[in-house]
């Protein structure tokens, strides 16, 4: 079958690759546009480990296909912050030691980062359903709720 | 994912021909939130995929004469945090807040996810509890579907291998009508051990005229409980409700599995669906 031109945004830049249509977004993100930040972790939707922003909403890219997201604005951890400046959920999650091994962490992110967005001022309860498809086997969520917090209160 | 051939109609109508062509060789993918995942399990494969998530008019939710009109294309979220859905109907509002996590509801349609017909799904018994009915489409025409009709095994439904599910038309409830929908889960997120969708409508003494109960995860469709939905007659926010969740755990019909025993899961219908009840009276009072 022969790959098929496909248009995507990412991070606010316009890419055009060449692939085969059966592909979800993560690989297509990974593979193709060498971004690299958004993990694969379980590959059934389950883990959160590939969140990405699809038009500012929280979705798993393992579960999405590539060529039906064409008309929309991704994000993936790559386009949090900028100029160099990390964003303050990234700062919060570092001073909060809300990250052990990292996998867990682009996917966190952006959760949280959707949750910010629409929400500015969530309550315990909101961010800890905001994060419940993202799961971390290192650090029991605690810091990483607080990070949250933290960084709410900040902004 | 493994190779399949994928194909973009832009209209309904391009979507109907192409799978009265390919029929049982072609299955739709709406968000694929569940399909993918049966897919990358090899559950399904498919030759065609035919997508249709980004098809054009059916994102909608309509105040009709005498029901709401959903199209199938809505995402989950929407419908969840609808003002009109969460006034008219609260047990609806709470199933779809039930289901996976928000990502999974981001993406995720209410057509795809009802026409997926998982017995552990989360739309399906509150649903049928609101006797809904669906509209589906081919190139024959257009034809209703009520949802007691619906379910016809595991993750089967009526809908002829040519057909597309384009709407979901809920009739407004009676005055006096309360409902929820509770669902048992080990960790948030995942699927459900039991789950209860009651509605209940009052008379003029406050006892209950008419329950609607349905028992989700309890068989390879969702359960009307109708011995306990006789049971509830009668009953008012003073009663204790014992025997329904006894006629309920008669109702359930659920496979032992790594959830639970079967004692365990008809004792845990039994047990939700009398608090479920008592939820709903007490909101059909206000």
């Amino acid at each position: 079958m022969e790959k098929r031109l496909l248009k995507l945004r990412v991070n606010g830049e316009d890419y055009e690759v060449y692939v085969e249509p059966w592909h979800v977004l993560r690989d297509v993100l990974r593979h193709e546009l060498g971004l690299t930040g958004t993990k694969q972790g379980c590959d059934t939707g389950y883990c959160g480990a590939c969140t990405v922003l699809i038009d500012g909403k929280a979705v798993k890219s393992c579960v999405v296909m590539a060529r039906q997201v064409q008309e929309r604005d991704i994000v993936t951890v790559e386009g949090l912050g900028s100029d160099g400046e990390l964003d303050p959920l990234q700062q919060a999650f570092i001073d909060k030691f809300a990250i052990q091994c990292g996998f867990c962490t682009s996917g966190m992110l952006l959760s949280a980062k959707a949750l910010l967005m629409e929400n500015p001022h969530p309550s315990e309860d909101e961010i800890k359903e905001a994060i419940m498809g993202n799961l971390c086997r290192c650090t029991g969520y605690k810091k990483i709720v607080e990070a949250v917090q933290a960084a709410a209160e900040r902004s | 994912m493994k190779p399949v051939e994928f194909l973009e109609p832009e209209t309904l109508e391009k979507t109907c021909s192409l799978l009265a062509k390919y029929k049982e060789e072609a299955k739709l993918i709406a968000s694929g939130q569940s399909l993918i995942p049966m897919m990358q399990q090899r559950l399904f494969t498919p030759k065609y995929l035919i997508s249709v998530r980004n098809l054009p008019g059916l994102d909608y939710i309509k105040e009709d004469g005498d029901a709401l009109r959903i199209g199938a294309l809505t995402t989950q979220r929407t419908v969840e945090t609808s003002e009109v859905v969460r006034r008219r109907f609260p047990i609806l509002a709470e199933a779809v807040h039930a289901i996976g996590t928000v990502q999974i509801r981001n993406w995720g349609t209410i057509g795809g996810s009802l026409a997926e017909a998982d017995p552990t799904g989360d739309l399906p018994p509150a649903l049928l509890a609101l006797g809904a009915r669906v509209k589906a489409l081919s190139v024959r025409g257009e034809r209703e579907v009520p949802l007691d009709e619906f379910f016809v095994d595991y993750i089967q439904t009526s809908l002829e291998l040519d057909e597309v599910l384009t709407e979901i038309i809920v009739p407004y409830l009676p005055p006096n009508t309360g409902g929820t929908y509770i669902k048992d889960v080990v960790r948030a997120g995942d699927t459900g051990i039991v789950t209860v969708a009651a509605l209940a409508t009052l008379d003029g003494k406050q006892t209950v005229k008419e329950a609607r109960i349905v028992l989700g995860c309890q068989a390879v469709t969702p359960v009307r409980a109708l011995q306990a939905e006789k049971a509830a007659v009668g009953k008012s926010a003073m009663d204790d409700l014992e025997d329904v969740a006894e006629a309920a755990s008669q109702d359930a019909d659920p496979a032992p599995d790594v959830l639970g025993s079967v004692e365990y899961k008809t004792y845990l219908a039994g047990l939700r669906t009398k608090q479920a009840l008592h939820t709903a009276i007490d909101r059909a009072k206000s």
